[in-house]
């Protein structure tokens, strides 16, 4: 072959390619002219609304509201507490991530059963999820609000590095780990990026963005839902709400998430 | 009963800028469900909204408004304090008004 | 744009569509669109273009210029929330009408906007797929009409 031919042949395979490279970087453009469309008006602020309603109403045996729940900045005090979480409680003596708190607190405060407490942790349709929708509230008072975990607690640390190696963990008949989708940059399921958790940026993203109103589930999902999808995904065994290695997991990628703002609840496709 | 809406109301030069969250399923008859049963279509019809007693929109909708549907709209006048009232009528007749202050 | 917006019309609900539109009122004049709950359910039950307009019982509206989509993207990746906003810059506009071309029913959405309202609406909408978007606007009297494609990556019937 001459130089002219694979000149030619080189030029021809450019004008092809360049459309096509030309026409991804639109699409991408689009998409992202279509996620910030979405940013004015989020349905998650139904659920909002409805969670301080349930944080203000008196319900269960003592027939007590959850205002005096303490989330870990005292009694009551909802502003800029979820940035610090899970953390240790002292009177409960473990660490919790937001739902288990929220769980222990509707026991002890309203006198539910744990078995009541822990019910209906996602909602659907046709059933309205009480804890989503506290969820959906108390995250949403720490929207703006730096993420800051401490480790300080050996407990904490403890949780961290439990939680580190169960995201790390290959297993299931995919012999798959969170780390297999999320533990390198640049990955992706169609159009969907996959952030790199164990990337400071990756995980602050990753983090900071949950709970979300899904528009194609036409739901708001926590972060607790998104760690059950992921397992899903993975063909593990499903992951026992409030169980203490969701809540590990929960801690390793909360404490990664820390120095970014808070930025949730969010609106996704 | 229906879940409440959610209102915005906001005073924008001498315009009020409204924005309206509404809690609904908004199902468009054309779904199965998982026993390949059709689901009844069940969405809003009617939307309105009014300050002052005064419409200041009104609107006809079909099943293809989104689930949990959002509007945003602006007129003139509305001062801070006044009250817009939205009303919602579904195909069921199920109704629901909520009103927001303008902020 | 506006020879391929023209295309798109043609090619759109079918040839008839602009003699549709052209022939057929798209709203009767002083149609009392501000008397809710009227809804009507000939229009948003048609299962073409042509047959919405006939139902609105629209009068042959021209491609206008002055009707824009506004926060509206040019592909979406979910189709079951797509943000759609019409404005206008027209005078004395009475409704603004959203269809969407694919849709089993293409009319999604009718609103009327009274004086001292300003002729922008922004809602969102289900589209099964990819499709030709119009935006009509009835103002004094006359109606206008503009179009728009939008791409859906994943339809609003599943993912």
């Amino acid at each position: 072959m001459t130089s002219t031919m694979r000149a030619a042949i080189a030029a021809i395979a450019f004008a092809i390619a360049a459309p096509a490279a030309l026409a991804q970087g639109s699409t991408e453009k689009g998409i992202e002219a279509y996620r910030q469309a979405l940013q004015d008006g989020n349905p998650a602020e139904l659920w909002e609304a409805r969670g301080e309603d349930l944080w203000k109403k008196r319900t269960g045996p003592k027939n007590a509201s959850l205002e005096k729940c303490d989330l870990g900045l005292g009694p009551g005090v909802v502003k800029g507490a979820y940035a610090q979480m899970p953390r240790h409680f002292a009177d409960a003596d473990r660490v919790m991530d937001l739902e288990t708190r929220l769980v222990w607190c509707r026991v002890n405060l309203q006198g539910m059963s744990e078995a009541d407490a822990k019910r209906g942790p996602f909602g659907g349709p046709d059933r309205k999820s009480d804890i989503e929708a506290l969820v959906a509230w108390i995250t949403s008072e720490s929207k703006g609000v730096t993420m800051a975990v401490s480790l300080d607690h050996p407990k904490m640390r403890e949780n961290f590095e439990l939680g580190k190696a169960i995201f790390f963990f290959r297993g299931g008949p995919h012999d798959f780990a969170c780390a297999t989708c999320h533990g390198e940059d640049g990955k992706r399921i169609r159009l969907q990026d996959l952030p790199n958790l164990t990337a400071k940026s990756g995980a602050q993203k990753g983090y900071t963005t949950w709970p979300a109103y899904r528009v194609s589930q036409g739901e708001l999902r926590t972060f607790q839902w998104r760690l059950n999808d992921c397992f899903r995904q993975q063909r593990f065994p499903e992951l026992e709400f409030g169980s203490p290695a969701s809540i590990a997991l929960t801690t390793f990628l909360a404490y990664n998430a820390n120095g970014a703002a808070f930025a949730a609840p969010a609106i996704k496709r | 009963m229906a879940d409440p809406m959610k209102i915005r109301a906001n005073a924008v030069g001498d315009a009020t800028e409204v924005k309206v969250l509404m809690n609904h399923e908004m199902e468009t008859g054309q779904r199965k469900d998982a026993q390949g049963k059709t689901v009844p279509a069940w969405f809003i019809q009617n939307v309105t909204a009014a300050w002052n007693g005064k419409t200041v929109l009104s609107a006809q909708w079909g099943p293809a408004i989104s689930k949990n549907p959002f509007l945003s709209f602006k007129f003139k006048g509305g001062a801070k304090g006044d009250k817009v009232q939205v009303t919602w009528v579904d195909n069921k007749g199920e109704t629901r008004t909520d009103e927001a202050t303008i902020a | 744009m506006d020879a391929r917006r023209r295309d798109v019309l043609k090619t759109g609900g079918g040839a008839t569509l602009l003699a549709a539109l052209t022939a057929v009122g798209w709203l009767k004049p002083g149609e009392a669109l501000a008397q809710a709950p009227a809804w009507n359910k000939a229009a948003f039950e048609a299962k073409t273009i042509d047959e919405a307009l006939k139902a609105l019982g629209s009068a042959g509206p021209a491609q206008s210029k002055d009707i824009a989509f506004v926060s509206t993207p040019d592909i979406a990746e979910n189709g079951a929330v797509v943000p759609v906003g019409v404005s206008s810059s027209m005078p004395k506009v009475e409704s603004i009408a959203i269809l969407i071309e694919k849709n089993p029913s293409p009319l999604t959405a009718v609103f009327a906007i009274p004086a001292g309202t300003e002729p922008t609406v922004t809602t969102r909408v289900k589209m099964g797929q990819s499709s030709n978007v119009y935006a009509l606007v009835r103002s004094d009297g006359k109606v206008f009409v503009a179009s728009k494609e939008i791409k859906v990556t994943l339809g609003g019937c599943g993912g």
